[in-house]
């Protein structure tokens, strides 16, 4: 007999998660130190409903898709411009493809002083964590495209943005993508390090809340918020990023 | 342009005058063609043909204006060939259709970029020429999904829809099994001479060569020239497998052997 796909998985997690608790109960580790998953589960269930914790999701998510457009929004004609003008990538390429290994949580020192303890520092953050990535996948992409397929466009006329628009960006899209997927990663640990690193005056973000924890010592709001993090990651993936390239691969049939 | 002088010419479709291509390589710089001097007639299905480095690629290149000459001239008509242009469209060795395109879509890409048409009158236009490759019932469907076959027809249709003067083929029919190059062997005569299209065809295949052209040009490499012109006078439709195209196929494969073992026993 064949098991459902879902039944070892739920097993596995209900004897994790039973296993946990049952060890915190009968005292073999400090409950302040390690909550078990009823405590977790109450704090959870506490904060949403006095609000707190969908108001802090709604900050940091706000913060996330504003930062992560402007990035994405910049990072894309950036990359374009350095595969299409060689002093551009020769300066602005190795810029990028230097700047995209610094942590972007390095900038919060500097966006303190530019920006203050405002909105618009965490949203510098988090652009900076974007855009790197996104130039160095654009640019790379549009470089390996087919010049097969350049060269089939351009003799049935296409040139200038025509070709750009219909061609180079379409036949990028993949790679261009994948980028973007890992811009989101970036942006979205860079946040996190920043919310924890910095109280901003104008918003109590996920990051707030779990420093909050660790302040007044409630390990069950720490590990609550950082599961919270992990959900709302796997959600941007399941709703956003894979949808899109499960698309992609078939429509293509890559 | 003054309609006189246009008709100073009017069985040339594709002037070649004194045609010069180098390259500078790793091993120094090479003449791909030399003083290449050739008239493609209106209406015409000129083959080239020649081993592989005797410059036919390039010369295709260069007539689509995707390269440029170094010396001489390429004329389209009265309009000398410095860019690529609609006039001159290209079926590529691989099919270079747009994977992010179905069909249909891949067929209107061209017709999309004249403007003198409406909407309705390209729609009319892919859909005629997918039908004229036999594949009215594949518009919706993506490349991938397509034999390698199929992906060439599209690619023929895609190319003949604007209606180019001149339809340049650069070995179309290499990368596919014997069956399906002999059904596309008969589509390609049926529609030229249905559309009295004129065509340029490169190809290192001798059978196929004198299957399709009207005249079969045999270029020599090192340094690329025109070795010996010959007029092919069967009647068409012809058969890839008919004996008198075997034996005229025959006599342009001496041609190039005798030729080859001339110029390896000079080298000696």
């Amino acid at each position: 007999m064949k098991l459902p796909r879902f039944v070892i998985p739920t097993l596995v997690a209900v004897t994790f998660l039973g296993g946990w608790e049952w060890f915190v109960r009968v005292g073999h580790v400090n409950d302040v130190l390690v909550p078990a998953p009823s405590q977790i589960l109450h704090w959870f269930w506490d904060s949403l409903l006095n609000g707190e914790l969908l108001s802090a999701t709604w900050v940091t998510m706000r913060r996330l898709i504003i930062g992560f457009a402007i990035g994405a929004a910049l990072g894309v004609p950036l990359g374009a411009l350095c595969a299409r003008v060689r002093w551009i990538r020769d300066t602005l390429g190795v810029l990028a493809l230097g700047l995209q290994t610094l942590p972007s949580v390095c900038w919060v020192p500097l966006a303190l002083l530019w920006f203050g303890q405002e909105e618009s520092a965490l949203l510098f953050v988090v652009v900076m964590g974007t855009i790197w990535a996104v130039v160095i996948a654009v640019q790379e992409s549009v470089l390996n495209v087919q010049p097969l397929y350049l060269r089939a466009a351009m003799t049935m006329g296409s040139k200038g943005w025509h070709l750009w628009l219909r061609v180079i960006l379409p036949a990028a899209l993949p790679g261009v993508l994948s980028g973007m997927k890992q811009g989101w990663a970036f942006a979205w640990r860079s946040l996190m390090a920043a919310e924890i690193f910095v109280v901003i005056l104008t918003g109590f973000g996920l990051g707030s809340l779990l420093h909050a924890g660790r302040e007044l010592l409630r390990m069950d709001q720490v590990m609550g918020v950082m599961t919270v993090v992990v959900l709302v990651g796997l959600l941007a993936d399941l709703i956003f990023f894979a949808p899109l390239e499960r698309w992609l691969r078939r429509s293509r049939g890559l | 342009m003054n309609p006189a002088s246009y008709k100073t010419h009017p069985s040339a479709a594709l002037t070649l005058r004194n045609v010069t291509k180098r390259f500078n390589g790793a091993a120094g710089c090479v003449t791909a063609l030399d003083d290449i001097t050739l008239d493609v007639k209106e209406g015409e299905f000129l083959v080239l043909v020649g081993p592989s480095g005797c410059g036919k690629s390039t010369l295709l290149s260069l007539l689509a204006g995707l390269d440029q000459v170094d010396e001489g001239a390429i004329r389209l008509g009265e309009e000398p060939v410095r860019s690529p242009g609609r006039d001159r469209l290209v079926m590529f060795q691989q099919d270079a259709l747009f994977p992010w395109l179905n069909a249909l879509e891949n067929v209107m890409f061209g017709l999309r970029l004249k403007p003198d048409l409406t909407e309705a009158e390209r729609l009319e236009s892919a859909r005629y020429y997918l039908s004229l490759v036999g594949l009215a019932d594949k518009e919706k469907a993506r490349p991938h999904e397509l034999s390698g076959g199929m992906r060439q027809r599209v690619a023929l249709a895609r190319s003949l829809a604007p209606n180019p003067r001149v339809l340049l083929m650069d070995e179309p029919f290499s990368a596919l099994d014997a069956l399906t190059r002999d059904q596309l062997y008969r589509d390609i005569q049926d529609i030229f001479t249905k559309r009295k299209k004129t065509i340029v065809l490169v190809t290192h295949n001798i059978r196929e060569a004198v299957c399709l052209g009207d005249r079969v040009v045999l270029l020599s490499p090192n340094p690329g020239r025109v070795r010996q012109i010959f007029d092919i006078n069967l009647p068409r439709p012809r058969r890839i497998n008919d004996p008198e195209l075997a034996s005229l196929a025959a006599e342009v494969t001496d041609a190039l052997s005798s030729h080859l073992s001339r110029s390896q026993e000079g080298l000696a």
